[in-house]
């Protein structure tokens, strides 16, 4: 066994961690945030909403079941870095078909593991989300803690330039890229969903998309026609859309003034569906806005209760920011949904218009599938429109 | 929605004794229960034949009702309550089959009870093998393909629709599936078909295909009223398909789930409970996983909170019970409060920042013969949890935990050692699961295997191998090093070695001492890798500073702030004891449930907490057994889930500056440590380790006996099987035979002759090796008596005493009993309570005191005394209505009896009768008899003001019960036979028809007692063998011939138990059952709750 390099994790508030070095070598500085959910570590890594972000997950053990083809929501790993307490020597899955350290090395990502991360969770939930830096290669604990502070902070970065796509595509679920169908073991027929009939068109702005969304859209019967963040409601328009869709992805949400002003203009015209930041893309759309939670919501089990039908939820959440819920008062938009644990606000409606979103994921990729629903409910409001209903 | 208000009372069925399936997690979900519901003004009607439990305590439930559970004795409840409600799914299997043949008898629907949690239809959906696969096809789910098949061409059909080898045939009806087996090829197939079909009555036979090897998971899952479903946490079998869970190494969360694969699980799981109907509460749900393709098969449900649930709640801090009562009274999960959390509610899933991992505990040198082979037949009588930061901390802790001599995975202890077992024995404890395998991957990598090889020998998945060996491979780096390098003293056994290896030189580096601690090797661990001694280690380890943090079991992997303080230790940066400057007294547990130690003793833990914070202590627990209510959070102000080793417990003691501990509650485990305990400067409350020492020191108590005028069997220590023979005849036969320093009458023996104690005495000094032989001269044909004595220092007070049914040389675990004394005088009792406190006195005890008597010939001998809380403690207090050891708790802490207002001996005017549970079904093969060595698992009690009545229920409440009418088959020894005619002329006048062997039959038949004689086994048929099978026997009454029981006789007693006919096997016994039998057919048998026996009492 070769002697394991050393790594360390420095906060802004000047406290230092060392461990092992795994993944890439490199120095690299972000926001540190943690993350509670017990399995999905490749989704997690590879959500481009972690962009700028380095992951602390609770869960002590990472690795176990390596890397697969299938569990990716992006390309590659968003996140800048990755802090464990103990990584996998090994990996054991039938469908994994590398480590996590090798894959993180290959995409220039690097890791610490041997670490507190019960201590570290538990300072960043009391501090709040902290500046940081995490270094594999050689450095001393002040210029770390230096490379912290002096990062620039998230807000009022623009930091969806970075995860969106370049161009105008078309998510085709024949694709090999993005074929990557549901997981379903053999035998098993439970969660295979029934096509609908008719296939809805839908404009999805990718602000830095999980690809389970678009894998879900596709699922529940829509040909998503994906557009860059910056693309203009002209260029939506002339897609004639059914509806249009707008995604999760990282940063400031207040910091993107260009999409709400987009969003703004398709409103009156369109069905729309909103998931985390295009949640939030819709507050600032309709005139509300966002702040920045202490620590976030990230993890598997976050309880949401839709106040229309008093029933709840267990989602997966991924937010650094909420909707301000007086900041809705005169948008026309009601909460429909609140987060149980704190009371932020996890779903809006608009009162005439059929436009809804939520601040958590009902894709999952990780976590429960408990609100997969809502992208039937997406189509459903658009054949309600279609009919003349709404 | 808020709870419902139609509903005033609800009644709770319990699981009744303890046996091995149904343990004390069963008292732990239904305390949680009653306290639920009557948090919520439900009027708590409680029925448990269990007085060892502590829901039955009279404050637990509105009414208690300790009566057999039975169909009959339900329904009479039933009639004078007049319950709303019942809630079947938190008394185990017991409750659910139990609350189904109330429902099925039209008894629920004739009273207008309803019932709450789970309806019938969806138990039914949930219980029955077929019915459950059709749902779970139904709704799009994978089982194990099967067919069912009645003749040999159909099993042949089956197996060509199955395809592949190896195939399971399961013969219906057959008791615990005897007759089936895995066919690996079309020869066994023919065989295991060709026999199942023969074996089975129907004829019938289940071919499935085999999971054997694949990979083992389950959830935990609660659902509400509204349709809300949660997982409470995912458990991941360490053995893989083949072995019971009950059996298997489990460890949550699930380690080697992609998440969408758990989700897919987790979906799967919230579609069963859905499918099956359970309305509210949880359910287990069981998945079996293809390690090779991903396949995912269903395996089954309990629709009903179980063992896992209970080790699924300690494992994440989330009350499954409680919340099962509220959701089962309509409330919803985000109505209810995380109790951890406060601020958050239920409707959440658990995340923990930690690792689990649960080890059976086994106690197969109890049953010799007995098939050691792990199947899907649960076997084990107990288990132990530990908590650890990552896999590798939690499984060391857990084997530690274990209590069975093994330090961890590896340095030393038993099973841990660098000898190497023979390569054959190697592969065949890897290669067939059994309780011993986990050691066993230690000596494969010391032998050299490799993890795929070990892998294709068990399955195991390869990420639980690697880690195993990663704690391997460290502890051979380890061996590299000294404590503190060579110029530093050297331990006495580092200098015994000096002449042979050298001695490594170098000390440990820091880095790596820590790197130890986390990967959870203990100090003892570490004193043998390094070849110190663990107070070396102990003083070596702080000075390096590497002191144990604790960390908190929160629910929520820190993202809230958690305000119970559940600890568990580890080696981190952090520690997050809360302060806390209040006095505090720490308690030690029982740790894992075997036989001998069990319920009883964490019955005692529990009221010593109680007790201790009534008076305004903080309590601090300590235990590793999940089953129970001492690690409920709720419990203790403070909970360590934690090995009772003397570095752990020291650890927390010195943390939480405890000033005291209590360690004559938890059983044997605590007073094991009391010496270390003190020798560490720990004040140990109550009677001193002096004390408790004298008592078990064959010469120290000899001169207490002589101080006290009291005398005892003469006895001897041999050292050498010759000096046994000699002192055996110095004493004169019968003599007891038993290894010194052993608990629970581990290897003793009454021997008749000579012959008898040389066929013996290796095995009794094998127990114990180079420890010396007891020998005491037997007293045949002696009334034996149990005392419970409560001292202050200055007063004692007598609690219970207790006159045994069989004569003396039965265990006192597994003889029944009476209370009060039923055929002793006034004046011997006099004697008897002089004797025991004058035994209290001389002892010093300060808390409770248990000593056992032997009469014969009118004279008192003192057969054993322990100065500590004894099994019968529950019992004595359920009896008299008076929380003995509570008040034990107070006196230790230097309250006096006359200021707690129990100054008096109180005799109930009632009868209370103690029964014992034996767990011969699971063990086929091993023999089936009382005798001083404990094997029953559990108790019941039976209390009426009729003594007849009173052992009747006990009888009716340990099952099978006693018969009214029928044939019984009657075979005694030859010095019973005299009794045996009286009792047979009695039993033919209640008109019993008595079938007996030649020896028995002759002598009745000499008396004029009409008597069908049957064939001996082997010497022709039809034999009792033959007539128990086919259900013509009501009772059996067979007394043992001899020291072993005649094969014959054994053969006859298996299949009583294994067919559920009532058996005597000492003529007392049998006396005890015609009294039973002649109250039942002249007498009603009522239901009366303990709450209304209270103050029926005489103060002596």
């Amino acid at each position: 066994m070769s002697t394991p390099k050393p790594a360390v994790l420095a906060l802004a508030d000047g406290s230092v961690y060392h461990g092992r070095a795994f993944g890439a070598e490199a120095v690299i500085a972000g926001e540190c945030v943690f993350n509670t959910s017990m399995t999905g570590y490749q989704e997690i890594l590879t959500d481009p909403s972690y962009f700028g972000q380095i992951v602390t997950m609770t869960a002590v053990q990472i690795g176990n079941y390596g890397v697969n083809a299938e569990d990716t929501e992006s390309a590659g790993p968003k996140a800048s870095g990755f802090v464990v307490r103990e990584l996998s020597p090994v990996v054991s899955n039938w469908r994994s078909h590398q480590s996590l350290g090798d894959y993180l090395a290959r995409h220039g990502v690097p890791g610490i593991s041997e670490v507190d991360t019960r201590a570290i969770t538990k300072k960043l939930r009391v501090t709040g989300a902290m500046k940081c830096c995490l270094a594999t290669l050689p450095i001393t604990d002040d210029e770390a803690v230096e490379r912290a502070r002096s990062w620039r902070d998230m807000a009022g970065s623009d930091y969806v330039k970075d995860t969106t796509c370049a161009a105008p595509y078309l998510w085709s679920a024949d694709d090999p890229a993005n074929h990557n169908p549901a997981y379903l073991p053999v035998g098993t027929t439970m969660n295979v969903p029934v096509a609908p009939a008719k296939r809805f068109r839908v404009a999805a702005f990718d602000y830095g998309a999980k690809h389970t969304i678009f894998r879900k859209l596709v699922r529940h019967g829509f040909e998503v026609q994906v557009f860059p963040a910056t693309a203009t409601a002209a260029e939506v328009r002339a897609y004639a859309p059914d509806g249009v869709f707008l995604s999760n992805g990282p940063g400031d949400p207040a910091a993107l003034s260009y999409i709400h002003r987009t969003v703004t203009a398709l409103l009156p015209d369109f069905p729309m569906f909103g998931i985390c930041l295009g949640h939030q893309m819709l507050t600032h759309a309709l005139g509300g806005t966002t702040f920045k939670l202490k620590f976030g919501h990230r993890g598997g089990n976050q309880p949401v209760k839709n106040l229309e039908t008093g029933k709840v939820s267990i989602t997966a959440q991924n937010h650094g920011f909420a909707t301000d819920p007086a900041s809705l008062e005169k948008t026309g938009a009601v909460v429909t949904e609140v987060n149980l644990n704190d009371g932020t606000v996890e779903g809006l409606r608009h009162r005439e218009l059929p436009v809804f979103s939520v601040q958590y994921h009902p894709e999952a990729a990780p976590g429960p599938n408990d609100a997969d629903p809502l992208f039937n409910d997406f189509y459903r409001m658009i054949e309600k429109r279609k009919a003349g209903k709404i | 929605m808020p709870k419902r208000t139609d509903l005033q009372s609800i009644l709770i069925i319990g699981a009744g004794p303890i046996v091995i399936g149904q343990a004390c997690e069963f008292d732990y979900s239904g305390t949680q229960a009653c306290k639920a519901l009557r948090e919520e003004g439900y009027r708590v009607i409680l029925v448990n034949s269990n007085p060892a439990t502590i829901m039955t305590d009279p404050e637990f439930a509105d009414v208690t009702y300790i009566e057999p559970l039975t169909l009959e004795i339900l329904e009479k409840i039933i009639i004078v309550e007049r319950p709303s409600a019942l809630l079947p799914t938190l008394g185990g299997q017991t409750a659910l089959n139990l609350s189904m043949e109330l429902h099925k008898a039209g008894i629920l629907a004739r009273y207008g009870v309803e019932m709450i949690g789970a309806k019938p239809d969806a138990i039914n959906k949930g219980e029955d093998r077929e019915l459950f696969k059709q749902c779970m096809l139904r709704i799009g789910l994978d089982v194990a393909k099967s067919r069912t098949v009645k003749t040999m061409d159909g099993a042949r059909e089956a197996a060509e629709f199955l395809g592949a080898f190896p195939l399971i045939i399961r013969p219906s009806f057959t008791l615990g599936g005897s007759g089936g087996g895995i066919a690996y090829n079309r020869e066994e197939f023919e065989r295991i078909c060709a026999n199942g079909l023969d074996l089975s009555p129907v004829h019938e036979v289940l071919v499935e295909e085999c999971l054997l090897g694949w990979k083992e998971y389950e959830m935990e899952v609660m659902r509400d009223h509204k349709d809300q479903c949660v997982v409470i946490c995912s458990i991941e079998n360490f053995d893989p398909m083949g072995v019971h869970t009950g059996d298997s190494i489990t460890v949550a969360p699930a380690m080697t789930l992609t998440d969408k694969e758990y989700q897919v699980m987790r979906d799967a799981s919230f579609a069963v409970i859905r499918e099956i109907g359970v309305e509210t509460g949880g359910s287990n749900i069981q998945f079996s996983v293809d390690p090779v393709t991903g396949r995912m098969v269903v395996i089954e449900m309990n629709p009903r909170v179980s063992r896992s649930s209970a080790l699924a709640s300690k494992a994440t801090g989330f009350p499954i019970a409680k919340i099962a009562a509220k959701l089962a009274v309509g409330y919803t999960l985000d109505e209810l409060r995380n109790d951890i959390t406060r601020l958050t509610p239920a409707s959440f899933e658990p995340t923990i920042d930690y690792v689990v991992t649960k080890i059976p505990r086994f106690t197969f040198e109890k049953f010799p013969g007995a098939d050691q082979t792990l199947t899907s037949a649960m076997k084990s009588v107990g288990e132990a949890m530990a908590i650890g930061r990552t896999f590798k901390e939690s499984m060391q802790k857990c084997l530690r935990s274990l209590e069975t001599g093994a330090r961890g995975f590896g340095g030393g202890g038993r099973l841990g050692g660098d000898e190497l077992p023979d390569a054959q024995t190697i592969r065949s404890k890897l290669a067939t699961p059994n309780a011993e395998r986990i050691f066993y991957l230690r000596y494969a990598f010391l032998a050299g295997y490799t993890v795929e090889q070990i892998f294709d020998l068990t399955k195991i998945d390869p990420w639980f191998l690697h880690q195993l060996r990663e704690i391997y491979e460290l502890e051979v780096e380890l061996k590299q090093f000294s404590l503190s390098g060579g110029a530093s003293a050297p331990s006495p056994r580092s200098e015994a070695n000096a002449t042979g290896a050298s001695r490594p030189q170098l000390p440990i580096p820091t880095d790596l001492f820590r790197r130890a601690k986390q990967f959870g090797f203990s100090d003892a661990q570490l004193a043998h890798i390094l070849q110190s001694d663990l107070a070396a280690v102990r003083v070596e380890r702080k000075a390096r500073g590497l002191h144990t943090t604790y960390r908190l079991v929160d629910t929520c992997a820190a993202e809230f702030e958690a305000f119970t303080p559940y600890y568990y230790s580890s080696y981190g940066d952090e520690n997050e004891v809360l302060p806390s400057d209040r006095r505090k007294i720490m308690i030690l547990g029982g740790g894992p449930n075997r036989i001998g130690q069990g319920i009883e003793f964490d019955y005692c833990c529990v009221h010593a907490s109680f007790a201790l914070r009534e008076i305004g202590f903080e309590t601090v627990m300590v235990n590793s057994n999940p089953e129970t209510v001492s690690t409920d959070y709720d419990t203790s102000d403070r909970l360590y889930f934690e090995p009772l080793t003397l570095e752990d417990v020291l650890e927390i003691y010195q943390q939480e500056k405890c000033e005291g501990v209590i360690v004559q509650f938890g059983g044997q485990t605590p007073l094991n440590l009391a010496s270390a305990l003190k020798a560490n400067g720990v004040n140990i409350i109550g009677t001193s380790p002096e004390s408790i020492e004298a008592a078990e020191d064959r010469k120290l108590f000899a001169a207490i006996l002589t101080q006290t005028g009291l005398r005892q069997p003469d006895n001897r220590t041999a050292l050498s099987e010759g000096e046994a023979v000699t002192f055996a005849q110095q004493v004169g036969y019968p003599v007891l035979l038993r290894p010194s320093f052993v608990l629970g009458g581990r290897g003793m023996f009454i021997v008749y002759s000579e012959e008898e104690l040389k066929s013996v005495v290796r095995q009794v000094f094998d127990v114990m090796p180079g420890k010396p032989v007891l020998i005491d001269k037997f007293l045949e044909d002696a009334i034996e008596l149990d005392v419970d004595c409560l001292s202050d220092g200055e007063t004692s007070v007598i609690g219970g005493m207790l006159e045994h049914i069989e004569f003396a040389g039965v265990h006192s675990g597994d003889a029944a009993m009476v209370m009060p004394p039923h055929t002793l005088g006034a004046e011997m009792l006099a004697t008897v309570r002089t004797a025991t406190y004058a035994l209290a006195k001389a002892l010093k005890v300060v808390g409770l005191m248990n000593v056992q008597f032997a009469i014969k010939d009118g004279d008192l001998y003192v057969l054993e005394v322990n100065p500590r809380a004894s099994r019968t403690v529950p019992f004595v207090a359920k009896a008299i209505g008076v929380p003995l050891a509570k008040l034990a708790a107070k006196v230790m802490t230097g309250l006096k009896l006359k200021d707690l207002g129990f100054t008096r001996e109180q005799t109930p005017r009632h009868w209370c009768v103690k029964e014992a549970v034996f767990p011969f079904v699971r063990f086929p093969g091993a023999t089936i008899t009382l005798s001083p060595e404990m094997r029953s698992t559990g108790e019941v009690m039976g209390l009426d003001d009729d003594l007849g009545i009173a052992f009747a229920k006990a009888q009716a409440a340990a099952k099978p019960g006693l018969p009214v009418k029928g044939n019984v088959f009657l075979s005694v020894k030859d010095s019973d036979k005299p009794r045996a005619v009286e009792l047979a002329r009695e039993l033919a006048e209640l008109g019993f028809v008595l079938y007996s062997t030649s020896g028995t039959a002759r002598v009745l038949v000499e008396n004029g007692i009409k008597v069908s004689q049957l064939q001996k086994i082997g010497e022709g048929r039809p034999t009792a063998v033959d007539l128990i099978k086919n259900g013509q026997i009501a009772m059996v009454i067979n007394t043992p011939g001899g020291m072993i029981p005649r094969r014959d006789e054994n053969a006859i007693r298996s299949a009583a138990y294994a067919h559920s006919v009532c058996i005597m096997t000492t003529i007392t016994g049998a006396f005890a059952a015609l009294n039973g039998i002649k109250a039942l057919r002249s007498k009603r048998v009522g239901v009366r709750p303990i709450q209304q026996y209270r103050g029926n009492v005489t103060v002596v």
